[in-house]
């Protein structure tokens, strides 16, 4: 189904421009919304807060700051990517070009995911300079960066598509993907939760995210990596059904 | 006019399509579009127009019917098909911080074509955008953007051109600059497709004209046939006095009363040697009906518009 390649480059340069252009808000505003996070809870009361399985406090909450960007960075660049044509109409251009939907969704979600991924090792190396870092297994660790920057890129795409209006594509992010994250693990363990909370906590995905991401730098996890893994190859594959049947019908893009 | 030879460059058979709102805004359209023609789509306003050029292009799903471009079946070789067409809509949706070479360079890259910055070249400069090339979309003017949507449409040398209203809104300098521009295309061989409002419009650029209302062609003919309806020349003769009925002495002559007994209507082809009209005259005075204005009216386009469509409200 992807033939068209230079639709796919062109679709990807296009948004990776728009990046560029406002790059104090796409890389400089979330590196320093993070620093910060890093010299309060890491520098400065992280001093004061014991190591959870043996890992400071201040390297603890490094993979989870890193997973916290990188939702909601990979959310709202494919949700903006994919709404803003809808909303001023280039998006005819789009659906009358000889393009399938696989090149559609591979340009604007590879594109939307690279950004994040980027963003993701920029912080990275930002935390490194703030706290002593070491990463136990980095292949894995880029593929769970890579693999939460697609599935979430995916779920972006989702909400551009679905939302019609500025509100709804603000909201989403607001109300469900930044408590999810903040209540995933960032800042703690599941096991400091009472157990009833635990089993609770579980239900939440990102979780397995941010227990996974954790376990490719300090081989501490909430749950098992292979759990990890399979729950975050779920998601991303759930994802896909959404964007099939939403292409298949038409939804929001044809009438 | 011969019929073609060769097989239309787009076949539209039994378009029908129903909004999920339940608005039927084409009721089973059939049209062939001849390769290399400018045909213009008349028709007010939610007639049609709009939705009939969507469904070409992959904008709209039609409800029932196949369109076929150039053999190709839009649903089932939908690469193939969309690939020979460029398509300018009808409002100006652009970009607003791309530069016009970027985005026309962009469009160029969806359609699967190599980079040809030559190319680009040739089609900003026959736009006149060609000092504009790195401007920003947002700082042109409306008649720059309009031009901007047709060299997007150009980037990848399609083969049949869909303009939906290209000239609304654009003054008549542009307008006719507009109208250049499309006559160019077609003398290098693009198959023009445009729908407008304006009746002039068609008449000016049309080889052939389709009339569509309420989701229905109502007419397709070719525009000489057409105007060949439209030869026709009414002359008014204002009288003094009012008649009860045409006098005996003139009922050799196509005349007709209006105006409650004030005018004589005689009805005249225009392209005959000798229309009849001094003769006309000459026996008007010589049986003594005095008249003290003279009116000829010509049919054009519009009214046999209005009228067509009139007739169907």
């Amino acid at each position: 189904m992807i033939t068209n390649f230079r639709a796919v480059r062109a679709i990807y340069v296009f948004e990776m421009a728009r990046a560029g252009r406002t790059l104090l808000q796409s890389i400089v505003s979330p590196v320093l919304s993070t620093s910060l996070y890093f010299i309060v809870f890491g520098a400065a009361i992280g001093q004061r807060i014991n190591e959870i399985d043996g890992v400071p406090y201040g390297a603890f909450i490094v993979p989870g700051l890193i997973m916290l960007l990188l939702l909601t960075q990979s959310v709202a660049n494919a949700s903006f990517g994919i709404y803003f044509p809808r909303f001023t109409g280039t998006i005819y251009e789009v659906l009358s070009a000889p393009v399938s939907y696989g090149e559609i969704v591979l340009g604007y979600v590879g594109a939307a995911a690279t950004k994040s991924i980027v963003l993701g090792l920029i912080v990275l190396a930002t935390a490194a300079l703030f706290v002593p870092l070491h990463i136990a297994h980095p292949v894995w660790m880029l593929t769970f960066l890579v693999l939460t920057a697609v599935t979430f890129s995916l779920l972006g795409f989702i909400i551009g598509i679905w939302a019609d209006g500025f509100e709804k594509l603000q909201l989403v992010p607001l109300l469900v993907i930044t408590p999810l994250t903040f209540l995933g693990g960032t800042f703690y363990s599941i096991g400091v939760l009472p157990p009833p909370w635990q089993t609770v906590a579980l239900i939440n995905p990102v979780v397995y995210l941010i227990s996974g991401f954790r376990w490719s730098f300090f081989e501490t996890a909430d749950v098992h990596v292979g759990v990890s893994l399979g729950m975050t190859l779920a998601f991303l594959a759930a994802c896909l059904a959404v964007i099939a049947w939403m292409f298949r019908t038409g939804y929001r893009l044809k009438t | 006019m011969k019929p073609p030879d060769r097989p239309p460059v787009i076949a539209i058979r039994g378009l029908a399509k129903t909004y999920a709102t339940g608005f039927r805004a084409l009721k089973g359209i059939d049209l062939d579009i001849r390769s290399g023609e400018i045909f213009a789509l008349l028709g007010p306003n939610g007639a049609g127009k709009t939705t009939l050029i969507g469904t070409v292009c992959g904008l709209v799903r039609p409800s029932a019917g196949t369109v076929s471009v150039d053999g190709h079946d839009i649903a089932t070789d939908y690469r193939a098909a969309r690939a020979l067409i460029g398509l300018v809509p009808q409002e100006l949706t652009t970009d607003a911080f791309e530069t016009v070479w970027a985005t026309v360079s962009f469009s160029r890259g969806l359609f699967g074509k190599r980079k040809d910055p030559a190319h680009v070249e040739k089609v900003l400069r026959s736009l006149s955008l060609w000092d504009k090339k790195d401007s920003k979309i947002m700082t042109l003017s409306g008649g720059m953007k309009r031009r901007v949507l047709i060299a997007k449409a150009l980037a990848h040398e399609p083969r049949i051109l869909f303009l939906d209203e290209p000239t609304a809104g654009v003054d008549v300098a542009l307008r006719k600059d507009m109208w250049a521009v499309v006559r160019q295309l077609r003398d290098s061989g693009v198959t023009i497709i445009l729908t407008t409002h304006y009746i002039e419009e068609a008449e000016e650029m049309a080889d052939r004209i389709g009339i569509i209302d309420h989701g229905e062609l109502v007419l397709v003919e070719d525009k000489a046939t057409l105007m060949r309806k439209l030869g026709k020349k009414q002359l008014l003769v204002r009288l003094n006095e009012p008649l009860e009925t045409v006098p005996e002495g003139l009922s050799g002559y196509r005349l007709a009363l209006s105006d409650e007994g004030r005018a004589l209507v005689y009805t005249y082809d225009t392209r005959e040697e000798r229309t009849g009209i001094t003769r006309l005259l000459g026996d008007l005075s010589e049986a003594g009906i005095r008249f003290h204005d003279l009116d000829t009216v010509q049919s054009s386009l519009e009214d046999i518009f209005v009228d067509l469509v009139g007739q169907r409200a």
